[in-house]
């Protein structure tokens, strides 16, 4: 449990200074370090299979990609917007409200209730695997075509450009 | 796991280290004397007998260098940045399975440091990570050069891993399990109820695939676009100097020879050998496949050697479209064409 604890401190801390860091470029970096104590806990929870997805899919494909875009943007500090203070008290004001918001609704929904799971390996990769096959096979199967579909669709977009310019 | 058994890991683990470290040393030296085999040289045969002693001259050059960190670099990324590179490099060899297990008494050792059920999942999460240590390492030097590398590996490793994970789709689909170590056990002996184990024969579609993905992951030439230093001056790395510079060097042949290991796991029989069963004696057999396991890695580091010095540099359209119009398509056909056969195979 102390582990568990200590990982989400660690994830909690990440996430506000991917906020708060002045360089997006850092703030990517920081975002990188959440997503892996995320992975940590998915270890924790005993969800092999879903850790290192998320390993390899958030951590090795979309922030490289995050970090390819921003590195080709050039977000120097004269180039940053300015904002006013009437705005800043708006923004807080606002986020402010939102977050009470969001705990109350929390309360109001009691989430703290513990849902304890009936297989606790099913985050092993064969129970999960069984159970996408057997039970979820159809939207397993669509959602897998839909995304080679995507793939292929901004393959086909990317070359049909390079054609007529 | 008791106190003995962890100690073996913790050695096993240490062991593996050294020999990455030591292979990927002398992996510099055999480039060099296969390049000057390739061009007509004698290549380095000044320190030591043979040259021998070479990569430790240039080990010492490189910590006697003088450490510089440019004036408008992140300090820190920039420090990083090499880290990295090495950190990723080393950590793959972890899930590998080097020999079968040995049996002493009562003591077995298995020669494998983790063997997680999602091995071949890990592999490629590894080999996605490595491309921070270029990218972080490029962009904190604040140098065009630098950063147009780094930009070049993001791309290349990104359009590169797709066909490489589907390759790897298509390999699953035959073996039936994630486990590297239940990869290498299915490819036990090299002939069985007609036909040969190794999956390479079984996969040589998805094995040139896998081989050419690795070439790219591992920024070997032809796929060295991030330093090409006819266009770039030093790509990622042209900041660096002294042993930050010798991290990113030696990263490259640390993953060569982790992706060679991983090669030789998939797709040649791992540590199996032919008439492996006509040895009565197991530890024989353990000992013997590691041994044979390394001549496979050394065989494929040679291989990517070789590459290296007949095949020019691509151009990056070509890159491009080597990877997405042709790689990719052969991928999915890959999968397809093995789906249907197995289907056939099992009715």
């Amino acid at each position: 449990m102390s582990t568990f604890y200590f990982i989400a401190f660690l994830s909690v801390l990440f996430s506000i200074l991917v906020i708060t860091a002045k360089n997006p470029v850092h703030s990517i970096l920081y975002l990188i370090l959440t997503f892996s104590t995320f992975t940590i806990h998915y270890i924790l929870m005993n969800a092999q299979f879903l850790a290192i997805v998320n390993f390899i899919v958030y951590m090795g494909a979309i922030l490289v990609l995050f970090l390819y875009t921003l590195m080709l943007m050039n977000l120097n500090k004269d180039s940053e917007p300015f904002k006013s203070n009437l705005v800043k008290v708006a923004a807080y004001v606002g986020g402010a409200c939102f977050l009470i918001t969001i705990i109350s609704s929390l309360k109001a929904f009691n989430t703290s209730q513990l849902v304890i799971l009936k297989d606790p390996n099913l985050g092993l990769v064969k129970n999960l695997g069984k159970i996408l096959f057997n039970e979820y096979l159809l939207p397993f199967e669509v959602s897998s075509i839909l995304l080679l579909s995507a793939m292929v669709g901004a393959v086909l977009l990317a070359t049909k450009e390079s054609k007529t310019t | 796991m008791d106190t003995a058994q962890l100690l073996f890991k913790l050695i096993l683990v240490v062991i593996i280290f050294a020999i990455s470290l030591v292979i990927a040393l002398y992996s510099t030296y055999a480039e060099r004397k296969v390049a000057a085999f390739f061009q007509d040289r004698l290549g380095p045969n000044r320190a030591g007998p043979f040259g021998l002693l070479q990569p430790f001259a240039d080990g010492i050059k490189m910590f006697l260098k003088e450490e510089i960190i440019p004036t408008n670099a992140s300090a820190f990324l920039f420090v990083a940045g090499p880290s990295l590179a090495i950190l990723t490099a080393c950590i793959g060899s972890a899930v590998i399975p080097w020999g079968q297990k040995l049996t002493f008494g009562s003591t077995v050792i298995d020669l494998q440091v983790a063997d997680i059920n999602v091995g071949i999942l890990y592999i490629f999460g590894v080999v996605s990570l490595g491309v921070y240590g270029i990218m972080i390492g490029g962009w904190a030097s604040n140098n065009k050069y630098s950063l147009l590398g780094a930009i070049r590996a993001a791309s290349q490793n990104i359009s590169y891993e797709i066909s490489m994970g589907l390759a790897i789709i298509a390999l699953l689909l035959v073996t039936g399990t994630l486990s590297l170590r239940g990869i290498a056990e299915q490819q036990h002996g090299f002939w069985a109820n007609g036909y040969f184990t190794w999956n390479v024969f079984k996969q040589p579609l998805g094995f040139l695939l896998f081989i050419i993905c690795a070439f790219a992951e591992t920024n070997r030439t032809p796929f060295d676009l991030p330093e090409c230093e006819t266009e770039l001056v030093g790509g990622y790395h042209t900041e660096y100097s002294s042993m930050k510079l010798g991290f990113y060097l030696f990263s490259e042949y640390i993953n060569m020879f982790v992706s060679s290991a991983v090669m030789a796991t998939l797709y040649f029989g791992g540590y199996n050998f032919p008439f492996m069963d006509m040895i009565s004696s197991p530890n024989w057999v353990t000992i013997i496949g590691v041994f044979l396991f390394f001549i496979k890695i050394a065989l494929f580091i040679f291989f990517f050697m070789w590459v290296r010095w007949t095949i020019p540099r691509f151009r990056y359209d070509q890159l491009m479209d080597l990877g997405w119009k042709t790689l990719i398509p052969l991928a999915i056909a890959n999968i397809v064409i093995t789906g249907i056969v197995i289907t056939f195979l099992n009715r």
